[in-house]
């Protein structure tokens, strides 16, 4: 009896393949703008020197239970976790209507909202209730909420490939034509893959729409401080809708902001009506959560809730992000000044417009096919670039590279 | 939980792990080999902080393998055989209850049942099995596993069911099947065609001995049966807070597995994404270096020889002190988890009145004591 005769192959997760493809590829030019994690100029992974400390305290403390942590995770890693997202003042806060579910990194956050919306969002059994995500978006969105049992997951107009900014008249028309009380996934800020945000004015457009028709924000946040620089900067969107009143989820990931990619640090808060909702709610996320993994891994946890809670700390990891945050705005501005200076045929204002991780450049498919297959150059088919990918070592190559492949392919 | 499946536990395990180790308020220290291990993850300028794969640190997944099945297990010199690292055991059964549910009995639509005696049917469940049974293994009055009561349940299983099984003493069956009752188990496993779904947690800790832990385990792949097992490191290696687990999978063909492997990606990028990393890099070192692998084994040994005598001194204890009852199922037991016979209102008392989850053995046997004479 064989388990099943035909388990026939899963499509390759594609920057999985990307990876791979890069790894094996020999040549001394190679570059992998492909890769979702930061990497230095050197082009080596980055452990924040905070994180290094708070690590070496942890291990030293003696006074530490080793036991299991509660099912919705380390207390004052949910608190601070949340109170970095709404803020010191927050008045939600204040009012005992936040909470935090802490999660198994993003991807965790967002499963375990998924999961709660679809079994008591608006009423009971919400599998036909549409889920709008961004066109494009992180591809991960559509796996998790269909996994989670949503049924009808839908694109909403985000990025105008023509002019490479945002389609925000697209964007408030399917709001506006979006059944009542559709979930939306919006990403807080520095967008994944585009890069490209509304400005504070934009999103106060889309707030107003969703509150006329009763949609529910449900924000991926995982770039805060990472974005700009600037930890209230890069949650202004969210702050913004929760003192509109609204209701919403926010998914945080603190995977780039402190580095701590494998230790799947997440953080899902919750913005409720009142506390009494509050509550009904974390006890059904419990459940939720008992039947995935019980409780969370506690190391990350620790290390993000020691560092958000000591002045010091606090203050050293800001350093460290906006060390980030600033050499992946040097490489924006470097790789647009050498295109330009090349004459390579378009625009590359986008460059700079663009924030956070990733830039959406513009590149076709057959561009991109030439920059894997003739130069080594490895980045996703859409055209999305990993900044931290570039180094000043690199850049000059990259940047002909690109000069090349827009000027001989279309 | 337990206390709503009729009967109550005592655990054992962490007192018996941390008894030489165990700080004033009764909370677990590290065990010394660990923390020293944690240290050296913690100042190594080699490792970095980078994703692990999906499916796991390849030097955990190997060798969490190797502990299960042994180093010369066939299966996986065939290359049938795939280890996952997971979120706990609850995130290898979780995993393994969707990997079923997807590719198990695909051409009929198999939706179960499972049979399971343990408190993972709501992972079950959450993963798209609703139809998740009971099977008996307690004689009931005895407090001892009966292997009679198991046997006739699972021959009346339907085909293809799957069966969730304890290969090491763990709650709530704190089973004394001996390696003839495991050997008339997978006997019928193989006749019924069932599937088994082993649990085992805390390998090492029940008999003194990982590969003796693991007997029921290896027997069923020597057999060729096609299996699961969710492996959980916590108790057996003071990792509770890590979420150290593993999910393996024995295959009959290996022409299967690479497309296993996939779906399992897929089904990972959905759940969690990458597990966590230093639970598994912990244990990683431990098994893949003979001198810190030696000391975990003497550590085990002793933690296991521990659970030993404090069942000794809690039957003497209760027995000295005149608590109504028959207390020798306490010593006929193994592992790291008692089942006392004590209804749930007792139980309840035990928690309210006198606090009892775990540690000093006197004040516990006369809470039972209490529990089992006072009116409540």
């Amino acid at each position: 009896m064989a388990i099943c005769l035909k388990v026939p192959q899963a499509t390759p997760v594609a920057v999985f393949k990307l990876t791979a493809d890069f790894r094996e590829d020999s040549s001394p030019n190679k570059v992998n703008l492909g890769v979702g994690a930061y990497r230095t100029d050197d082009n080596q992974p980055w452990v924040l020197p905070v994180v290094k400390k708070v690590e070496r305290m942890i291990v030293e403390d003696q006074s530490l239970n080793h036991e299991y942590l509660p099912i919705l995770g380390l207390p004052e890693f949910r608190s601070s976790a949340s109170k970095i997202a709404l803020g010191d003042d927050s008045l939600a806060i204040l009012e005992n209507r936040v909470g935090g579910v802490q999660c198994l990194g993003g991807t965790g956050a967002l499963k375990i909202g998924a999961e709660f919306l679809r079994r008591w969002y608006y009423g009971y059994n919400n599998t036909a209730t549409p889920v709008y995500v961004s066109a494009p978006t992180w591809e991960n969105h559509n796996g998790v909420f269909a996994d989670a049992g949503f049924q009808d997951i839908r694109p909403y107009k985000y990025w105008n490939a023509e002019k490479r900014s945002l389609d925000l008249a697209g964007f408030l028309g399917d709001l506006e034509s979006a059944p009542e009380h559709s979930i939306f996934v919006m990403h807080a800020c520095a967008h994944n893959p585009t890069g490209i945000d509304p400005t504070p004015e934009e999103w106060k457009q889309i707030a107003e729409v969703m509150k006329r028709r009763n949609l529910f924000p449900f924000f991926d946040s995982a770039y805060q401080g990472f974005a700009s620089g600037s930890l209230e900067k890069d949650a202004w969107a969210v702050r913004y809708f929760v003192s509109q009143g609204f209701e919403l989820f926010c998914a945080q990931s603190f995977s780039k902001n402190f580095g701590l990619y494998n230790e799947r640090v997440g953080n899902l808060t919750i913005v409720a009506k009142d506390n009494e909702n509050l509550t009904r709610v974390l006890s059904q996320m419990e459940k939720i959560v008992r039947t995935i993994w019980s409780n969370p891994p506690s190391q990350g946890a620790r290390v993000v809730a020691l560092t958000l809670n000591s002045p010091e700390l606090f203050a050293e990891w800001q350093e460290n992000v906006k060390t980030m945050a600033d050499r992946v705005l040097l490489m924006r501005a470097q790789l647009k000044a050498k295109l330009q200076a090349l004459g390579t045929p378009g625009t590359w204002d986008h460059i700079t417009q663009q924030i956070g991780m990733f830039s959406f450049t513009g590149l076709t498919p057959h561009q991109v096919e030439y920059l894997s297959k003739e130069k080594h150059i490895y980045l996703m088919a859409s055209g999305r670039i990993n900044m931290c990918g570039l180094t000043t070592k690199n850049i000059d190559y990259v940047a002909e590279s690109i000069h090349e492949a827009v000027s001989t392919v279309q | 939980t337990h206390a709503d499946m009729g009967y109550s536990f005592v655990s054992l395990s962490c007192v018996a792990l941390c008894l030489e180790h165990q700080r004033e308020d009764g909370h677990a220290l590290v065990p010394p080999l660990i923390w020293k291990i944690k240290q050296q993850i913690s100042t190594d300028p080699t490792l970095h902080a980078d994703f692990a794969p999906a499916l796991g640190l390849p030097e955990f997944t190997r060798r969490a393998t190797e502990l299960a099945l042994g180093r010369e297990c066939r299966a996986v010199v065939e290359n049938r055989v795939l280890g996952i690292q997971t979120v706990g055991c609850t995130g290898a059964v979780r995993l393994g209850a969707q990997l079923l549910r997807c590719w198990y009995n695909r051409s009929t639509g198999w939706r179960g049942p499972v049979y399971i005696p343990s408190p993972f049917y709501a992972v079950f469940q959450a993963a798209g099995l609703p139809d998740v049974r009971q099977y008996r293994c307690w004689e009931a009055g005895q407090w001892a596993a009966s292997e009679g009561h198991v046997l006739e349940d699972l021959r009346a299983a339907p085909e293809q069911a799957v069966v969730v099984l304890c290969a090491t003493a763990y709650c709530p069956v704190a089973t004394d099947l001996s390696q003839k009752h495991w050997k008339h188990l997978a006997h019928v496993l193989e006749r019924r065609k069932l599937f088994p779904f082993f649990l085992m947690l805390g390998q090492g800790l029940c008999l003194g001995d990982p590969e003796q832990d693991a007997w029921p385990l290896r027997h069923c792949v020597s057999l060729g049966l096609e299996l699961f097992c969710a492996q959980s490191f916590s108790h057996s290696f003071g990792l509770y807070g890590e979420r150290v687990g593993h999910l393996l999978l024995v295959l009959k063909q290996n022409t299967l597995l690479l497309a296993l492997q996939s779906q399992a990606e897929s089904a990972v990028r959905s759940l969690w994404s990458r597990p966590a990393t230093l639970g598994a890099r912990v244990v990683a070192t431990v098994l893949s270096n003979p001198a810190n692998l030696a000391e975990w084994r003497e550590g085990v040994r002793s933690a296991a020889e521990r659970c030993v005598l404090i069942r000794e001194r809690l039957r003497e204890k209760l027995r000295l002190l005149g608590a109504p009852g028959s207390w020798d199922h306490l010593t006929q037991q193994g592992g790291l988890y008692c089942c006392t016979g004590l209804s749930a209102e007792q139980v309840a008392f035990l928690a309210k009145s006198r606090h009892v989850y775990l540690c000093n053995m006197d004040y516990v046997a006369e809470s039972i004591h209490l529990a089992l004479t006072s009116p409540l």
